[in-house]
């Protein structure tokens, strides 16, 4: 019986223990949220101070529609009251109204990049040579202060743009290449160009169209006159024309865009007077059809069965249509030959096609063809720029791998 | 009979005049065709004129002319005149005895943006690749896996396969330094393909050859979405069997 009561006694003085602590332990919890309640009263009560000497400039390196504003931080930012939890930008072309909202940052910054866009039309358009004023406002919970307005700013591009150093750079080496080995190859000197199987065929492929009395097809691709593929082809182009009007075989050059049908014209009938018969080119056989891809496609198409082209060329900027021509073209039992800058592309060439220039062998082609010094010069120009790309690919891995990463920084292009 | 049924009934019809085609070249698809390249052609007249011509000539032509009139100043928007001077140049080219000054509009749209396009492609083929490819090589040896499903036959492949891609994981480095370099080899133009130079020009040609292969892949899937696109609209819009 007394073990009994002991023990119970033990039993009831754990649980009363306990209930003590809890109780304890509860008012410590209110006790510490009142305290925290009351200090956020405190701080609800009194506004940060501002931040002061707010200055507006225009952002260095940009697109020329930026601004920088940099402030001083209040002094209620990690001291004095310590109660600032960010930074509000706001901007405005008035300085007494109109202030919207631009940028949030948080506490410790005193820096915020106003980034707009180019275009009018965007929401977030910033006009360049107009100035604007800021504010930058110290925000606590629920209240804020705001500094006062800084003295106008307006953005505007830089005539240099340091961030895209490596490009300039890139540029005067690849041009001082380009001017020495035009020079060179114009003062004679033999310049080496390995023979590329695809524009080998060409000739071959004249030949065979003559021999059968069938028209050639030449398709300069969808791209416009600004695109380098575009433009290769053309060059291609005259080279093709110069040989058909040789050997006499007619050639028929459908095009998507106007602007690449009269450069395309002019190609053409420049060739057939390098080869000494200017009266036998016919305006007629470079048109235009439409600029719609797959209308486009299907007038090629028709042509290809109805005029029973023995050759087929290809080159230029090709989309979605490539394996459409080329297997019309089979069909048709013509010789095709391609060359595309889409990398897309390519691989259904490769299927379809007799003989694929890839890539940049499309712009080696002209050069191949013509054995021209000015487009010679650029081919070795190019390998030359190849050869700087292999060694700093070589230096660089080594560098990474070594962890020295000052050499990947010289390739670094701020957009 | 809605427009909407005959719009539908016109899509159907010329969606067969284009797939007749396969068969072989007949008087269904001409007329197909020759509606499609006309009502493009037309559309894209439209297009242009109300897309570029309006918006970028005439009325940046119409700003500068009321702030002249207006606050009597020159407006930079005058600038838009010489675009339009261009413009008429290549409209010369219907006379044929003055259709030579067309030359200088074309000279001027191949010159710009051959020239514009020098540092962009720069940039973006050029320096932004080798920044991209100037990784640190990886020597470490992959941890090998063991693959357990419970049967023998997906135990060995589920081991080959999963050792492949962590191999090639672990030196995926490798594979885009080693694949680029040999790749600049094959382009190279001034040296022929023979002995140590033309094995890595080979090399070169594989990395492209599988690229390829997985491009194609990749886009005779796309391929195939637009023809199950053509499907579902023959057979559930037009027949309405589903």
């Amino acid at each position: 019986m007394k073990e009994k009561l002991v023990f119970g006694n033990k039993v009831l003085l754990i649980f009363f223990l306990l209930l003590l602590f809890l109780f304890l332990g509860i008012n410590i919890t209110f006790a510490q949220e009142a305290g925290e309640a009351k200090a956020s009263v405190d701080s609800l009560a009194q506004a940060p101070a501002p931040p002061t000497n707010v200055v507006a400039r225009d952002a260095p390196n940009d697109n020329g529609h930026a601004l920088v504003v940099t402030w001083t931080l209040s002094p209620d930012d990690g001291a004095g009251k310590n109660n600032v939890v960010s930074y509000e930008i706001l901007r405005s072309d008035n300085p007494d109204t109109g202030f919207v909202v631009k940028g949030v940052v948080a506490l410790g910054i005193s820096q915020y990049e106003d980034k707009g866009a180019k275009e009018k039309g965007d929401k977030n358009y910033l006009p360049s040579h107009k100035d604007f004023y800021y504010r930058v406002r110290a925000r606590a919970d629920g209240i804020f202060s705001e500094s006062v307005v800084s003295a106008p700013a307006y953005a505007y591009g830089q005539w240099f743009h340091f961030g895209k150093s490596p490009i300039f750079i890139g540029s005067v080496i690849f041009t001082f290449f380009v001017v020495l080995f035009i020079n060179m190859a114009k003062k004679g000197k033999e310049l080496y160009v390995r023979p590329i199987a695809g524009i080998d065929a060409v000739d071959e492929a004249i030949g065979r169209a003559t021999e059968m009395g069938r028209p050639i097809l030449y398709i300069v691709g969808l791209g416009s006159a600004a695109d380098l593929g575009t433009i290769a082809s053309l060059t291609i182009l005259n080279r093709v024309a110069k040989k058909v009007a040789e050997y006499q075989t007619p050639i028929l050059v459908p095009c998507a865009d106007p602007i690449v049908m009269t450069v395309a014209q002019e190609s053409v009938k420049a060739g057939y007077y390098d080869a000494g018969r200017p009266d036998a080119y016919k305006e007629d056989s470079v048109w235009y059809i439409t600029s719609m891809q797959f209308a486009y496609v299907s007038a090629v198409n028709g042509l290809m069965l109805r005029e029973r082209t023995a050759t087929n060329i290809y080159m230029g900027v090709f989309y979605a249509e490539s394996l459409l021509l080329a297997e019309t073209g089979n069909v048709a039992g013509s010789i095709q030959i391609s060359g595309t800058d889409q990398v897309a592309q390519i691989p259904f060439f490769v299927a379809a096609t007799d003989y694929t220039l890839i890539g940049e062998e499309l712009y080696a082609a002209s050069a191949y063809l013509g054995k021209e010094p000015l487009l010679l010069g650029a081919i070795k120009a190019q390998d030359w720029g190849k050869i700087l790309i292999m060694i700093s690919l070589v230096l660089g891995v080594l560098a990474a791998s070594f962890h020295f990463d000052f050499f990947v920084k010289l390739f670094q292009v701020k957009m | 009979m809605s427009s909407e049924v005959i719009g539908i009934w016109i899509g159907a019809i010329l969606t067969l005049g284009i797939f007749s085609f396969l068969y072989k070249d007949n008087p269904f698809y001409k007329f197909s065709e020759a509606l499609f390249v006309g009502i493009s052609a037309g559309y894209w007249f439209v297009v242009t004129f109300w897309q570029y011509f309006v918006p970028k000539f005439w009325d940046n032509l119409s700003l500068a002319y009321s702030e002249l009139l207006t606050k009597g100043r020159v407006d930079y928007h005058w600038i838009y005149l010489v675009g339009g001077f261009f413009g008429v140049l290549m409209l010369l080219r219907l006379v044929p005895k003055i259709g030579w000054l067309s030359r200088w509009s074309l000279a001027f749209i191949v010159g710009t943006t051959a020239g514009l396009q020098f540092t962009r492609y720069l940039e973006s083929n050029g320096i932004l690749q080798v920044k991209g490819t100037i990784m640190p090589l990886d020597l470490t040896y992959p941890k090998p896996f063991i693959a357990h499903t419970g049967f023998i036959i997906t135990d060995i492949l589920g081991t080959i396969w999963c050792n492949l891609l962590n191999i090639l994981y672990t030196y995926s480095h490798w594979v885009l330094v080693v694949g680029t370099f040999c790749g600049l080899i094959y382009f190279f133009f001034s040296k022929e393909h023979k002995g140590v130079f033309g094995g890595a020009a080979r090399v070169g040609v594989w990395f492209l050859m599988i690229t390829f292969g997985a491009l194609f892949g990749y886009t005779v899937m796309s391929r195939m979405s637009l023809l199950i696109g053509r499907m579902d609209y023959l057979f559930g819009i037009w027949l309405g069997l589903y």
